[in-house]
Order: structure tokens, then C-alpha cells, then sequence
């Protein structure tokens, strides 16, 4: 690594720190949750997008990705400690065994990336054969199998879910492996590997003949991402305290989807946008029907009618139906991608195309 | 990347290849000997098989018997790529660049043979990784050089005229190291000018870089005028392999190509011709999607 970019990654790294420190005095607790929603946004959005966006195969199966990370970290931090006398990695943190307990952290977030990469390998072997709507399915179902597994395995919790992980994943550990997903899909779409990426997405045939073993390419592809995947549930795992088979319907998956999509296919710097974007929205949309609900009181306060939109939209809460019509609106608006295929570190235009791409294969 | 070449034995060798697609019989018992050096043509009217004769020798299909190898290691059942690694690669009928990316881009893909830096390092960014990407940008911008596109380096391939992007795809298969090159209708939809600018230029390449050659177009000038040997395909069958001369006075080829009733006018016919001068009616023909006869005159 360059001199400049260490710098420039260890001034990332310090300022996500004093964020870490600062973040807890300037917001409520709502918002730093919304804060840390975000970053675990950006951490699977960006890896899913090194197989949806760079390699252009179409995986929807990226919330089985997440879970398999999320439920084998907690089992380390959880069952671990249990299992060498302390009853909870909390306990131990109360018992002044801090250290350890972030310690134990880490080895989970790493356990949880290593479990999901296995996985990836596994779901990267079909998509050696598959295309486009047919490797959608093979996803989607791989996905399933993982939740409906973790719905039936008792010791962590089965359908009643997860409980009792330690609340470990603050601002730091979250924005620290958004940060790094973020690094090390951009490193890699600049070199060599990139390149023989985003060549499998433009035409396999065409990539093979010119030497790309476009196979390999396509497991290293899935093994990424899913790797990020799993240490973005882990996060997940340690910020929510709790896990549930049900936070990984395929549902999330799209979510992902949706946000790669947004982005620009491609775009590391769009798809980070639109999961910030994505993240954000659901949030931001509940303040709708709050600041429609404070204009209905004034108008009955002044002793005027209230006209009936008001009136609808303080009652009605329309929040997923604003947030569905944005998405569609941006997607006429951007079809190309939020940032077309431009990246934040080369502002070049090179001739944006117009037309959008041809969506997944 | 170069060729670890065996050694010896000729550059690309296919013996008694066939290949069915259900019923139809498209290639059969397909004999092709190519030695270090020497520039060839397959030509044949459409269907007669000279694409999917292309997509056995690269590997995109697999012969249902037969063999095919390359300076004498049997390649057979090797994917297309490995294929590559030993030093064969191919242009494509129908243009398949990768169209998103640049024309530099483009040409870097098929470095990546030779890339000994793994993914790690890449992520890390090693003083090693760095020096080879170098490299890399170099030996590509110098080949964009040599086939007169290094004023498009940055620009998007899908946007580049016809004839740039053609020439962009043979650029593409030289960065692979490519010692044995096929070329498919490299000429195809150029006009006079373009395609003797072509020729030169395939011919300059072969010589700066001892290529071997195997080409397949329905420009009778193009092929007559530079291929020292010509094999003839009809219906996926040989029926002639010679020198251009003798091609053009094969009877079995004329009657592929104009139908089998008078031979003897239409060996007559070609007497007249003397090859390279064929004129605008030949190739003009062969660009507009029908097919060329060898002999220049069709009438």
C-alpha cells in the first residue's frame, strides 16, 4: 500500500473512532441505532454488489449469507463463554474481562465472515452452470434452506430466536467493516481480479477466449462477497442483541437487491449512496405521519376544519407505500444507476450511457 | 504470457473432429494441420460449419470424437481459457468486446494470464502488485499502439466505430500472448479501404510476432490475397484443402459455391480471374451477407 492511501486509510480509521466516542453525545438512542443500521446497510449492499453489480450474476440469497454469519458469531460470543464456565460474554465483560470480551468479538465477526464464505463457495458451484433467472432460484432457495435450518436447530433457539448476545457492535466495529468492504471492493475492482469481473459480466464467452477462467472467477466472486456478508451479520448479530430466523426472509435479500440496483450495478460509490438512501428512508418516512398528525392539531386548535388529505394521511400509516413509490420514481428517474457508473475517487464521465443495463445476467 | 510451447509438432492440430447438434451433423471428420507460421483460411458458404470448426478448436465445444492439440500436448478436453494459456485465442463473427468497459480495459482483461499477484495482494495494494499493473497498462497502451487505437485507450469499446472495435478485438487476443490466432470474418462489414488496411496489418502482426494464423472470411480478396493455404467446408465436410491458385479451380468448390450444373463454365470462369483483382462484385457480395464464390466473377 502507498504511503498516501495508509494515511489517508488511518485517518478513516481515527475518525471513525472519534465518531464512536462523539456519536453517543450528540444522538438519542433512536438515531445512533438508525446510524448503525446504515453502516450494516453498506456492508451488504457493497459485497452483494461484487456479485450482482462486478461479476453480474444475479443472487438473491444474500440475507442466508447474513444469517449463517450472524447466528455462527453469536455462538462464539454466546455458547463459547458459556461452555468455559462464564454464562454470557457480557458476564464476562461485567466480570472485567473487557478485553476478552471484544477479543471473542472479533474472533466471532472473523468466524461468522469464514462460515458464510463456505457457504458462498457452495452457492458459487451452481452458478458455474446457471444463468440469470435460474441462478435467482438457486439462490433464493439456498437462502431458505439456511433460515428454515436455523428455525429447527434448538441450541440457538429455534423459531423463539437467539438470545442473550452481547450488545458488542457499537459505531466502531460496524463503520470499521463498512469501511473496509468498501476499500477492498474498490481495490479489487482496479486490478487484474476486477477486471476479469467485470469482463464475466460483459460476456463469458468473449472472457474465456481471452483467458479468464471465468469459473474460478465466479466462485471468487461469491466466496467475497458472502464472506461480507457473514461479517455483516455478525454485526447485525451483536448491535440488534438478538436474532430471529425471521429477519432473513428473502424479502431482505431483495432489499439488497434493490439497493445494488439503485446503485448502478457496479458503482461501489452508487451502491453506498443507495443503501445509505435505502436504509435511511424507511426511517425518515415515519416523520410523515408526525408532522401531518401536528398539522391536524393545529387545525383543529385554530378551530378551522381540517382539510381531508390531512386528515388521511395523520391517520393512515402510509410509510412502506412512500417508500415503495420512491423507489419506483427513483428507478424512472436513475435507471442507470444513482451515480451512473461513476466511482467518489474517479470523477471521470466516461460517456455515461443512457440507456440502463441490461439488469442481473 | 508465452506459449509454453511443447515444442514440437505443428501449432494447431485437429484430427478427425466431429460434432453433432442432435440430428444435424455439423462437423465431420475435420482434419486441419496448421505449422508455426503459417497463415490459413477456412472459407465455405453459411452452415457449411467454419464457426462451430472455431468453437471446437478453442474449446467452446467439445468434440464428440476426435482430437485437437496445440504444438503437440493434446488439448482436447481443456476449457477455453487453459486453451488461451497455451497461446490460442480467437476473434469473434459477431463482435464480443466487452462493451462497458474501455478499449485499454479491454486489452488488460487478457493480461490477466499473466497475472502472478493474487487477489491478496491486490487488496493489500504490494509494492509487487503495483509494479505489474504497470507493466500491464504499458503492454497494453503499446499493443492499442500497434493496432493504431491508443487515441482511444480511455474510451467506452461499445462506442468505438466498427472497424476500430474489430481491430480492438485483435488487440484483445494478442494481449493473451497468443502465438496460434483465429480469426473470424475479421474483415466482415469493411469496406475496400478498411479491409487492405487489414490485410496489411495482419500481415505486419504475423511477422513482428511469428504468428499462426487461421482465418475465416467471405472476402475472397482478404482470403486469396494473404493465406498461403485454404481449406474448403461445405456442409460440414472438406472437400478441398490447397493453395488459393488451385482453390479457385477446384470443381467441387465451385459447385459448393455456385451450384453444381455447368463445372466447366464455371472453371472457365475462373481461369479469368486472377485472384487479387477480383473487383467489387466478389467482395461486395461477401459483404452484403451472401456468399463470395472464390472465383471472382459469379455471372
Amino acid at each position: 500500500m502507498r504511503p498516501r492511501e495508509l494515511a489517508a486509510i488511518g485517518a478513516g480509521v481515527v475518525l471513525i473512532a472519534l465518531f464512536h466516542w462523539l456519536l453517543p453525545h450528540v444522538l438519542d438512542a433512536y438515531l445512533l441505532r438508525v446510524v448503525l443500521d446504515v453502516g450494516i446497510a453498506v456492508t451488504m449492499a457493497v459485497s452483494l454488489n461484487l456479485v450482482n453489480g462486478v461479476t453480474g450474476q444475479f443472487s438473491i440469497g444474500h440475507a442466508g449469507f447474513m444469517a449463517l454469519g450472524g447466528y455462527v458469531a453469536a455462538s462464539v460470543t454466546v455458547l463459547l463463554p458459556r461452555a468455559l464456565g462464564f454464562a454470557t460474554a457480557g458476564a464476562a465483560l461485567a466480570a472485567g474481562y473487557g478485553f476478552y470480551a471484544y477479543a471473542l468479538f472479533s474472533v466471532a465477526l472473523v468466524a461468522g465472515g469464514l462460515a458464510a464464505a463456505g457457504a458462498g463457495w457452495v452457492v458459487g458451484l451452481p452458478s458455474l452452470r446457471l444463468r440469470g433467472d435460474y441462478l435467482a432460484i438457486v439462490t433464493l432457495g439456498f437462502g431458505e434452506i439456511i433460515r428454515v435450518t436455523l428455525l429447527n436447530i434448538n441450541a440457538v433457539g429455534g423459531a423463539r430466536g437467539f438470545t442473550g448476545i452481547p450488545d458488542l457492535a457499537g459505531f466502531f466495529p460496524i463503520a470499521l467493516v463498512a469501511l473496509v468492504t468498501v476499500l477492498v471492493s474498490k481495490r479489487l475492482v482496479g486490478s487484474t481480479h476486477g477486471r476479469a469481473l467485470l469482463a464475466v459480466r460483459e460476456d463469458e464467452i468473449a472472457a474465456e477466449a481471452v483467458g479468464v477462467p471465468v469459473a474460478r472467477y465466479k466462485v471468487k466472486a461469491f466466496v467475497m462477497s458472502s464472506f461480507f456478508a457473514g461479517v455483516g451479520g455478525a454485526l447485525f448479530a451483536h448491535h440488534q442483541a438478538y436474532l430471529n430466523p425471521a429477519s432473513f426472509t428473502w424479502v431482505e435479500s431483495i432489499k439488497y437487491v434493490a439497493m445494488v440496483v439503485l446503485g448502478g450495478q457496479g458503482s461501489i460509490s452508487g451502491v453506498l449512496v443507495a443503501a445509505v438512501m435505502l436504509a435511511v428512508m424507511p426511517e425518515a418516512l415515519r416523520f410523515v405521519k408526525d408532522y401531518f398528525d401536528a398539522l391536524r392539531q393545529t387545525y383543529a386548535a385554530g378551530g378551522s376544519p381540517v382539510p381531508a388529505l390531512v386528515q388521511f394521511l395523520a391517520e393512515k400509516d402510509l410509510r412502506m407505500v412512500l417508500y415503495s413509490l420512491l423507489l419506483v420514481l427513483l428507478m424512472l428517474v436513475r435507471p442507470q444507476g444513482i451515480l451512473g457508473t461513476r466511482e467518489f475517487w474517479s470523477w471521470k464521465s466516461t460517456a455515461p450511457p443512457a440507456r440502463p443495463r441490461k439488469a442481473g445476467a | 504470457m508465452k506459449a509454453a510451447a511443447a515444442g514440437t509438432g505443428p501449432a494447431l492440430e485437429a484430427r478427425a473432429c466431429s460434432i453433432a447438434f442432435g440430428g444435424l451433423r455439423a462437423v465431420q471428420d475435420f482434419n486441419l494441420r496448421l505449422d508455426a507460421g503459417e497463415l490459413c483460411g477456412l472459407i465455405g458458404p453459411n452452415g457449411a460449419g467454419k464457426t462451430t470448426i472455431f468453437n471446437l478448436l478453442t474449446g467452446v465445444y467439445q468434440p464428440d470424437s476426435g482430437d485437437i492439440s496445440l504444438f503437440g500436448e493434446t488439448v482436447t478436453a481443456l476449457a477455453p481459457w487453459a486453451r488461451a494459456a497455451r497461446g490460442l485465442t480467437r476473434t469473434f463473427q459477431n463482435i464480443r468486446l466487452f462493451k462497458e468497459l474501455t478499449a485499454l480495459e479491454n486489452v488488460l482483461v487478457a493480461r490477466n494470464l499473466g497475472a502472478r499477484h493474487g487477489i491478496g495482494a491486490a487488496v493489500l495494494g504490494t509494492p509487487g502488485f503495483h509494479r505489474e499493473e504497470a507493466a500491464m497498462r504499458e503492454d497494453a497502451l503499446a499493443l492499442l499502439a500497434e493496432l493504431g487505437l491508443d487515441h482511444r485507450a480511455g474510451e467506452r469499446s461499445g462506442s468505438l466505430p466498427y472497424g476500430e472495435q474489430r481491430r480492438l478485438e485483435i488487440a484483445r487476443a494478442l494481449a493473451t500472448g497468443a502465438k496460434v490466432l483465429l480469426l473470424d470474418e475479421p474483415a466482415a462489414g469493411m469496406n475496400e479501404s478498411e479491409t487492405t488496411d487489414l490485410m496489411e496489418r495482419i500481415g505486419r502482426l504475423r511477422k513482428a510476432r511469428g504468428l499462426t494464423i487461421l482465418l475465416i472470411d467471405h472476402k475472397m480478396r482478404l482470403v486469396m490475397g494473404i493465406c498461403e493455404r485454404i481449406t474448403v467446408l461445405d456442409q460440414g465436410q472438406t472437400i478441398a484443402v490447397g493453395k488459393p491458385e488451385a482453390i479457385q479451380k477446384d470443381p467441387k468448390v465451385l459447385a459448393a459455391y455456385l451450384g453444381a450444373e455447368d463445372n466447366g463454365g464455371g472453371a472457365s470462369g475462373s481461369s479469368t480471374s486472377s485472384g487479387r483483382g477480383g473487383g467489387g462484385g466478389g467482395s461486395g457480395s461477401g459483404a452484403s451477407g451472401g456468399t463470395g464464390a472464390p472465383a471472382a466473377g459469379k455471372a
